[in-house]
């Protein structure tokens, strides 16, 4: 699947990111998946990880919720989640894989590893809990 | 009864559970749902006692997690 973001939003997961290092940062995704095939994020949400660590995060409830119900007033769909790994690669670690539970989803993963160059990917996981089949989806980053 | 379910109105039965709910929606892995009622957050092991109400709100949220 191809998948887009804009600069800005990339820029304002990226910033969060950094504002957030040592521990992951974390955050949902909405927008449109349009006829031609294309998933288009129009909305990254910020949201806070209550892990408050390096190497875990899980997304607080209640601001999921209010998200949620963002996208709902705002038209846009729930396409997945965005996480950053502060310090390995832009891949999906076992945890991930084993906590990605929703096989529509799209997930997102930045890295901060390599200081200055960040590093997005998008992915998609499905499958059972112990053989999640991992497929790199095609991300590209557009002006607007 | 009429309940809201993920921002739809939906017609059920008077007073069914939060559980059957579940299972009549059709919830996928539902060991990793969080379920709100009018915005409380349900507690899994009420699921089976939790009884919902005309014009209640329900929302199913999938825990969204990992780790590096």
């Amino acid at each position: 699947m191809k998948i887009t973001i804009t600069r800005s939003e990339a820029d304002r997961m990226l910033d969060h990111a950094l504002s957030e290092r040592p521990d992951e940062a974390c955050g949902l995704i909405a927008g449109i998946d349009r006829e031609d095939g294309v998933r288009e994020i129009k909305k990254v949400y910020l949201l806070t990880n209550v892990d408050h660590t390096n190497e875990h995060f899980s997304i607080d409830p209640r601001e999921h919720l209010s998200a949620v119900r963002d996208m709902r007033a705002n038209g846009l769909k729930p396409l997945g989640n965005w996480h950053s790994h502060p310090e390995t690669p832009s891949r999906p670690s076992e945890e991930d894989k084993r906590l990605a539970v929703d096989g529509s989803a799209s997930y997102l993963i930045l890295s901060l590893a390599d200081e200055g160059n960040p590093v997005l990917n998008a992915f998609h996981i499905e499958g059972p809990e112990d053989s999640r089949e991992v497929r790199k989806e095609e991300l590209q980053i557009t002006d607007r | 009864m009429k309940i809201t379910v993920a921002g739809e109105k939906k017609e059920y039965e008077d007073q069914i559970t939060v559980a059957k709910l579940i299972e009549l929606e059709k919830v996928e892995t539902p060991q990793y749902v969080t379920v709100s009622v009018n915005e409380e957050f349900i507690d899994s092991a009420e699921f089976d006692t939790r009884r919902l109400n005309d014009g209640d709100e329900v929302e199913f949220l999938y825990f969204m997690g990992g780790g590096r």
